[in-house]
């Protein structure tokens, strides 16, 4: 399978099976995309009447190009994954990454959050230290030879818990050498509670950091409201740029959310690079369709426009001596995922579970709340098999309409939680979702071939 | 060639033999959270390697 697009003044062939990615001229573009569909004489005469500079012998040498690449097995490449997909799954029986719920509360009112407002449709809670210790401890038993292990301190807001999250990790690092790990844990906070010692501990601890802006004031402040129902942005933002200010080159993203309300988006991501941030994420809000603020089919080509705009101006501010990263454009043509990663899939369920305040394993964070997903719990460890088997199946290949997709391998099938909240299957897929990521998969793969090109 | 210029990637038929170590982040833990996505996460032994 191959996908043909036009970006940007880029002609760009992906060859999805084997990963490469061509950057090709008018002629070759329109004599690929005839190649497996016309004779070779019939592609002749169709170039030769399109193009008048292009010969006979133009085409011949074309097609004798195209026809190197197919034998090098860089076009036109088959697929022979869907046995691995199966395979590697069922076989993989380690978790390597938990998400810790440290505070189902939350000291923000967002009208669009997932978790609503921080209790996942439950009681208040906050994790203890006995919980937290003993899901360390759960995800070292179950790691088999892994080295790295990811912990993400996630809520509601974690911070309102920031005691237990601090003995967690001294916990942890106490006890990952003797047992041949490297935790690598991530916080996920939106800012309110941020403070010298906060800042003094994740630059620290932590691998990651993901700190919640909306962006422009006025944006941020409509859904990001605190209890009292007063808008946030002046209370985070002069403590994400200190906290960010001092963190050197440690990773982290400033995150945010954008909604029907903000369709112009790439205003906010260039709000955030104005205030000093660099590294970028900013994701379409996931919501039922009934709600005032989801994205709707008549936002499409706004967004489309915007996932351009935003592409072409990273080019230009990275020619500018001012690179700024973008979550979703981040590719490495050379250094990305392996097969196995592209066609398992997140890993939900499988090698990544949520752990709530009291201790239930659930697939995801998305899935905390929804008790028919619950898959055990951190003393016995997953008890609920056949809950688990669904997500071990769950791959690339296990949704049928993944079957002609074009991007199938850049994405791994998405979101279940997000095909479950769409279709009520976690195979299905949620659509919408799609086609946001295959727009942004196109611009991400743009910009590399503008970087390689070196035409920008 | 004159007409096609392929960009330097990785070979995913190649990576059924190199890959499958799953050392590699986990696809959601980074910033996303409500989307998923495996192109923008990196080969923990290429990182090494670099």
């Amino acid at each position: 399978m191959i996908h043909q697009y036009k970006l940007n003044g880029y002609n760009i062939v992906l060859d999805i099976f084997s990963g490469s990615v061509h950057s090709v001229d008018e002629v070759a573009y329109d004599i690929i995309s005839m190649y497996q569909n016309k004779t070779k004489d019939e592609i002749t005469e169709i170039i030769t009447e399109k193009y008048s500079e292009v010969t006979k012998a133009d085409v011949k040498d074309c097609i004798s190009d195209i026809e190197e690449l197919i034998a090098d097995g860089k076009l036109f490449t088959e697929d022979k994954y869907a046995d691995l997909a199966f395979d590697f799954k069922k076989n993989n029986t380690v978790i390597k990454a938990l998400c810790l719920h440290i505070a189902h509360t939350c000291n923000l009112n967002c009208e669009y959050c997932f978790a609503s407002q921080g209790k996942y449709h439950g009681e208040r809670s906050l994790m203890s230290l006995e919980v937290g210790k003993r899901a360390i401890d759960f995800l070292i038993e179950n790691s088999g030879t892994r080295t790295n292990l990811e912990v993400d301190f996630f809520g509601g807001e974690p911070l309102m818990n920031f005691d237990v999250v601090k003995e967690i990790v001294k916990y942890a690092r106490s006890i990952e050498k003797e047992n041949g790990k490297n935790f690598r844990f991530t916080l996920t906070t939106n800012g309110m509670l941020v403070d010298d010692d906060v800042i003094d501990f994740a630059n620290k601890e932590c691998h990651n950091v993901v700190l919640s802006l909306d962006g422009r004031k006025e944006i941020h402040d409509n859904l990001r409201k605190t209890i009292n129902n007063k808008g946030s942005y002046d209370t985070i933002v002069p403590k994400f740029q200190h906290f960010v200010e001092r963190r050197g080159n440690k990773n982290y993203y400033v995150r945010g959310t954008f909604t029907h309300n903000n369709v112009d988006f790439t205003n906010d991501i260039f709000h955030m690079a104005d205030l000093g941030f660099t590294e970028l994420s900013m994701e379409p809000v996931v919501c039922s369709p009934d709600d005032p603020y989801a994205l709707t089919y008549d936002d499409l080509p706004v967004i489309y426009e915007q996932y351009e705009i935003l592409a072409k101006e990273m080019l230009k501010r990275e020619k500018e001596g001012k690179p700024t990263t973008f979550y979703h454009y981040m590719i490495d043509l050379t250094g990305g995922p392996c097969i196995y990663k592209r066609i398992s899939g997140c890993g939900s369920g499988t090698e990544y579970m949520a752990v709530t305040p009291w201790g239930e394993l659930y697939p995801c964070h998305q899935f905390v709340g929804d008790s028919k997903y619950s898959l055990g719990n951190i003393y016995d460890g997953v008890t609920n098999k056949e809950m688990q088997d669904n997500f071990k199946l769950c791959n690339v290949y296990a949704r049928p309409d993944c079957k002609d997709c074009w991007a199938k391998l850049y994405c791994s099938g998405g979101c279940a939680a997000n095909a479950y909240h769409a279709t009520g299957s976690i195979n299905g897929i949620y659509e919408y979702g799609c086609r946001l990521f295959r727009k942004r998969m196109e611009c991400a793969i743009m910009m590399k071939v503008a970087e390689s090109t070196d035409k920008f | 060639m004159k007409r096609i210029q392929t960009i330097e990637t990785r070979d995913l038929k190649k990576s059924t033999i190199s890959g499958g170590c799953g050392e590699c982040q986990t696809s959601c833990q980074s910033a996303c959270k409500t989307s998923c996505g495996v192109a923008n996460q990196q080969c923990e032994k290429c990182l090494e390697k670099k």
